[in-house]
């Protein structure tokens, strides 16, 4: 009877202190990439030799190109399918990766009172800015939004989200949407090669990183039609640097110094 | 000690099955919310925290605002307070425990809590919320037991005691900062993006925590044969007059440099809640009376007169109590989030089951507190008889 109960307090103890010292091991064997073969590394996927490849991914939007909602509808409906978006009668509870709204809600801090006609009237485009200084990443207290360092994408896990919705409060661009209830039911047809999500955690656009990684475009890039165009922010011979070399364009709330990575052509 | 809780009369154990049921109904109703998920409350894609956060804002003022008590007993020796301090720390014990049971009841995967300590974040302001609010509470259950046993066996209590009550003075203030900077950091949302947020949110629990102190010390003296003594009750009154003039104070400084400087993004959350927005101003009456309520609690505890008056002092600390409630526990939170970044007007009133649920967490925090104020009552008696 004592030698069990001793025997279970030294295993309890062992499984504090392994709990414990769990992010210490972690560190421990990130910071030891390439050294030696045992360790996390040696579980790691072998990257597709397929996939594209950037500093930090970047976006324009070319809004001239833009004249009417139906412009922008087969990009909405392309992220919508493949990525399992829900339709909710409630938009209190909608889900949102990338939608349109008018100039003065999306840029709200630029705005002028007497506005060209054309920008007055045209549909923009908003979707995650992807920031280059994000402050959701900052927020979130587990690490389950974070910044991709291969490419600075700002992606979620959906599996480690305790859906405190710090980085929706943190967020100035209300990119991210939350699941108040369970999103299944709501699927009009589910895409198997992407996972649907359960209620109570966060959600956003992450830039199509899983077709990224297999060598496709974002599925909005593909469907735009000449509107998007995506790219590399700093290889000089991108398309995307070309066409801020050539065009002048506007961010969303720059001032607020979160360097968005989605660029307006107007 | 804990047997003198167990201890008491007919109305007391009436009182404590009442706080159970209601308890009781609380959970039955998180069970559903656990069961649908979020949606069963007022919450929003634009308005993401409600009534659970901004209750769990409210509570953590009364929490620090225990350390009123405590401050100028242990370090500016002011003897008359030694009759008191046990019941300040075992407030914020009990504002403690709702605390986190609010932080809980809003998290959309509440069994994935213990992810917060699997991958610490030392970037995310909640987690050192987390660190600050746990140590709180686990000082404050320390130091108020081991105080509380040495009065009952008449003897000092142990020297290793000392170093921890002078922490928890400054970690008073810690906790009600950091619960601040949860946000007065977010660059987005410019109704919270000040620097006196800080000073305002510990302005407004020095008086909310000191006057719920007074008013639970009326009761006692009314109760109970332990009378916690006049001189103490005008003492508390006295930093619950200053607190809260320093709290509106310190509101009118924010209110002069938004209006002044005509920063539209600043300036639009405080239009929305005192004078409504786009044609939505459901906060607006609230706003007002919480303004009306302040500024009646300062002239009813400034006035010698009427301080002195106890009846007329427990007026004003429910005046005081409910006008800092309206401000942040309605405003506050909802006001940081209406208009939301992309300035779309989407209100935010609690639901139904929200509202149980809510219940029931303030009746398990006064399930605590009432058991506490039991036994540390109870020495009290049992020591003057």
């Amino acid at each position: 009877m004592e030698s069990s109960r001793r025997h279970f307090l030294t295993i309890a103890g062992l499984a504090a202190l392994g709990l414990g010292a769990k992010p210490v091991l972690n560190a421990l064997a990130s910071g030891s990439a390439g050294e030696f073969t045992g360790g996390v590394d040696a579980f790691k996927l072998k990257p597709n030799d397929k996939a594209l490849k950037a500093k930090q991914w970047a976006m324009v939007i070319d809004t001239r190109k833009i004249k009417q909602a139906s412009d922008l509808e087969p990009m909405i409906a392309a992220c919508n399918k493949i990525h399992n978006i829900p339709t909710f009668e409630d938009k209190r509870h909608e889900i949102k990766w990338i939608w349109e709204d008018e100039y003065h809600n999306v840029f709200p801090t630029a705005e002028n009172k007497f506005l060209n006609d054309r920008v007055e009237h045209i549909p923009f485009l908003v979707l995650c800015n992807h920031c280059e200084n994000p402050p959701c990443v900052r927020a979130c207290p587990t690490k389950a939004t974070f910044k991709r360092e291969v490419d600075g994408i700002v992606m979620m896990d959906f599996h480690r989200c305790i859906g405190c919705r710090f980085c929706m409060a943190a967020c100035p661009y209300g990119s991210r949407s939350f699941n108040f209830t369970d999103p299944r039911p709501f699927i009009k047809e589910v895409n198997k090669e992407f996972p649907t999500r359960m209620k109570g955690v966060v959600e956003k656009c992450d830039f199509c990183a899983e077709r990224i990684d297999v060598g496709q475009l974002p599925a909005c890039v593909e469907a735009s039609n000449g509107i998007l165009t995506f790219g590399d922010l700093y290889d000089p011979k991108s398309n995307v640097r070309e066409l801020l070399k050539s065009n002048f364009t506007i961010r969303r709330k720059q001032s607020l110094g979160t360097e968005p990575c989605v660029y307006y052509i107007v | 000690m804990l047997e003198l809780a167990l201890k008491g009369s007919k109305k007391y154990f009436g009182w404590i099955i009442a706080l159970l049921v209601l308890v009781g109904i609380g959970f039955g109703f998180y069970l559903h919310q656990l069961d649908y998920g979020l949606g069963i409350t007022g919450m929003s894609r634009d308005v993401s925290w409600g009534f659970y956060i901004a209750q769990f804002t409210f509570l953590v003022g009364v929490a620090a605002g225990g350390v009123m008590v405590v401050t100028p007993y242990y370090l500016h020796d002011y003897k008359a307070f030694g009759r008191v301090t046990i019941l300040g720390e075992f407030l914020a014990i009990a504002a403690i425990t709702m605390c986190l049971l609010f932080i809980m009841a809003d998290l959309g995967q509440p069994m994935r809590m213990f992810n917060v300590l699997l991958y610490p974040t030392p970037t995310s302001v909640l987690f050192w919320d987390m660190i600050v609010l746990n140590g709180y509470l686990f000082l404050n259950i320390v130091i108020g037991w081991n105080v509380l046993e040495a009065e009952r066996n008449n003897v000092h209590y142990p020297m290793w005691l000392k170093p921890l009550i002078y922490l928890s003075i400054p970690w008073a203030v810690g906790i009600h900062t950091v619960t601040a900077f949860l946000y007065c950091g977010l660059p987005g949302r410019g109704f919270w993006l000040t620097a006196i947020l800080a000073p305002r949110f510990l302005a407004s629990a020095f008086a909310a925590g000191p006057s719920l102190l007074i008013l639970l010390c009326l009761f006692i003296r009314k109760f109970t044969k332990f009378d916690p003594g006049k001189e103490q009750i005008q003492s508390l009154a006295k930093i619950v007059a200053y607190a809260i003039c320093l709290n509106v104070f310190f509101f009118l400084c924010e209110v002069f440099v938004v209006f002044y400087s005509q920063i539209p993004e600043h300036m639009l959350h405080l239009k929305y809640l005192f004078m409504g927005l786009h044609g939505k101003a459901s906060l607006v009456p609230w706003m007002w009376t919480s303004m009306i309520l302040m500024v009646l609690g300062i002239i009813l505890l400034v006035n010698p007169a009427t301080r002195k008056n106890e009846n007329i002092l427990a007026l004003a600390c429910v005046t005081v109590f409910v006008g800092t409630w309206i401000d942040k526990g309605l405003g506050m939170i909802s006001g940081g989030f209406v208009p939301s970044p992309m300035e779309h007007v989407t209100e935010y009133a609690p639901t139904p089951p929200e509202l149980m649920i809510t219940f029931g967490v303030y009746a398990a925090g006064f399930l605590v507190l009432t058991l506490l104020y039991k036994m540390a009552i109870s020495v009290k008696e049992e020591v003057r008889s």
